[in-house]
């Protein structure tokens, strides 16, 4: 198989000033993935246009703490009550890609309830709306690079993608690094989820790289008479003097 | 394995429910309201069959119309805008009909590092259900004819008939940019 979006893509014009980070190869899904029937009128049908990373690509936005509220970080305590479900705390470091921390940079989450309903209006499956659980959050990293939320374990969801499909639970991930390119929108899964060989979108993602979307059980995380520990470390792309490759499954 | 780097991880889908917590009240303003030549830059993100998309998300990055960013990272070391408030980053959700805005100033040209000068420019991300990754394209600005001429991304697009896809029309209050994912009139997108 030829991953045209991976094939197009070249290296940067040695000219580019400034540092430059790396460019994916082998990493990210391909944008035409007929599998995902909502790719079909939406991925772009040309080749992508190779852009010399220049002054707007190595600076981006850089968001401290003045976005971020202290509930936000804690998906359990936004309500009056408490959200039902399994009680856990989403955790790890927030890297670039040569291993350096992120520090104070913004993660958003998002994610469906126990029951697998988002509370969204475009969410109409008959599952329960939880009162006490709105499923968005966001903190900011540490010197270190560590973030982490307390929320509850997501429940999976039909969806309308192909007879009896079903989203394996997972939470939205949202990172901005640094840079423009190290923009990252992301989605975790849980280990040993059966549902994951069955699903279009973590299935879109190259077969090396798909381990990289799953979390880890922690149990040094994991709270006694509390919660549920899990590990999610994201690594964002890294400065490189030369091009990192990647082994890739074309 | 003591030289390993870490491994990327992968970019998935946005989804449908990024409403949840993306969207900032004041998501839109790259500047604040009452900045001096604020103005909005508007239009609609289309699929294949020309519907608009009512579940993207557009976010843009910029430099302010002096040409700084008040970044680090810009060699030219960080010099604080002449435009009070000046964000450089919108976020604007899409309506049902696929249309986004964001209330902004022009930004100034660049120096693109080999003596040329970029022309004022933003770069754009557009995120949604059905996009897998996010796709980049920049927005140009139509009345900068000379500036838009001497640009070196838009002398290399490899078909110059699509540069038009790239440019923002004027119209009253600011510019209008629309974002086509596919079709005929496919928005050039760009490997960052």
């Amino acid at each position: 198989m030829t991953d045209q979006r991976v094939n197009d893509r070249v290296a940067a014009p040695a000219d580019a000033p400034g540092d430059r980070y790396v460019r994916p190869r082998g990493v990210h899904p391909r944008l035409d993935t007929p599998a995902y029937r909502s790719t079909r009128l939406r991925a772009p049908g040309q080749p992508l246009v190779p852009l010399p990373q220049r002054l707007t690509e190595v600076t981006g936005p850089l968001f401290g703490t003045e976005r971020v509220t202290e509930s936000d970080g804690d998906l359990t305590r936004q309500h009056d009550g408490e959200p039902l479900g399994q009680r856990i705390v989403v955790h790890g470091r927030v890297l670039d890609g040569d291993g350096r921390p992120v520090p104070h940079t913004l993660v958003e989450i998002w994610q469906a309830n126990a029951a697998g309903r988002y509370r969204h209006a475009m969410d109409n499956w008959p599952a329960p709306i939880d009162p006490n659980f709105s499923g968005g959050g966001r903190v900011v990293t540490g010197a270190d690079g560590t973030y982490e939320f307390t929320t509850i374990q997501p429940g999976a969801y039909p969806w309308g993608n192909h007879r009896n499909a079903w989203r394996p639970a997972h939470i939205h991930f949202s990172l901005f690094g640094r840079a423009f390119t190290q923009r990252l929108v992301t989605q975790m899964y849980f280990p040993g989820d059966p549902l994951l060989p069955y699903d279009p979108i973590h299935q879109s993602t190259p077969e090396t790289a798909r381990e990289r979307l799953i979390s880890r059980f922690d149990w040094d995380a994991t709270r006694p008479d509390w919660a549920l520990g899990f590990a999610f470390d994201i690594v964002l792309r890294g400065r490189a003097a030369t091009p990192m490759e990647e082994p890739h499954d074309d | 394995m003591t030289d390993a780097k870490p491994a990327l991880t992968p970019s998935q889908t946005v989804g449908p429910f990024l409403h949840l917590i993306l969207p900032w009240p004041d998501g839109p303003d790259v500047v604040p309201p009452d900045a001096a030549g604020r103005m909005m830059i508007s239009g609609r993100v289309l699929d294949g069959d020309g519907n608009g998309l009512a579940d993207a998300l557009v976010e843009t990055w910029q430099a302010d119309p002096d040409g700084h960013f008040a970044h680090p990272d810009d060699p030219r070391g960080v010099v604080a805008s002449a435009v009070a408030g000046f964000r450089g980053f919108g976020r604007a959700a899409t309506g049902p009909d696929g249309a986004y805005a964001i209330a902004t100033v022009k930004p100034g040209g660049l120096p693109a590092g080999d003596g040329r000068i970029e022309a004022p420019h933003l770069d754009v991300s557009v995120f949604a259900r059905g996009l897998l990754d996010r796709v980049v394209t920049r927005i140009y600005f139509d009345d900068e004819p000379a500036a838009n001429a001497a640009d070196p991304v838009l002398a290399a697009l490899p078909d110059p008939e699509r540069r038009g896809t790239l440019m923002a029309t004027a119209e009253p209050g600011g510019y209008r940019f629309d974002i086509r994912l596919q079709g005929d009139r496919e928005t050039v997108f760009f490997d960052v």
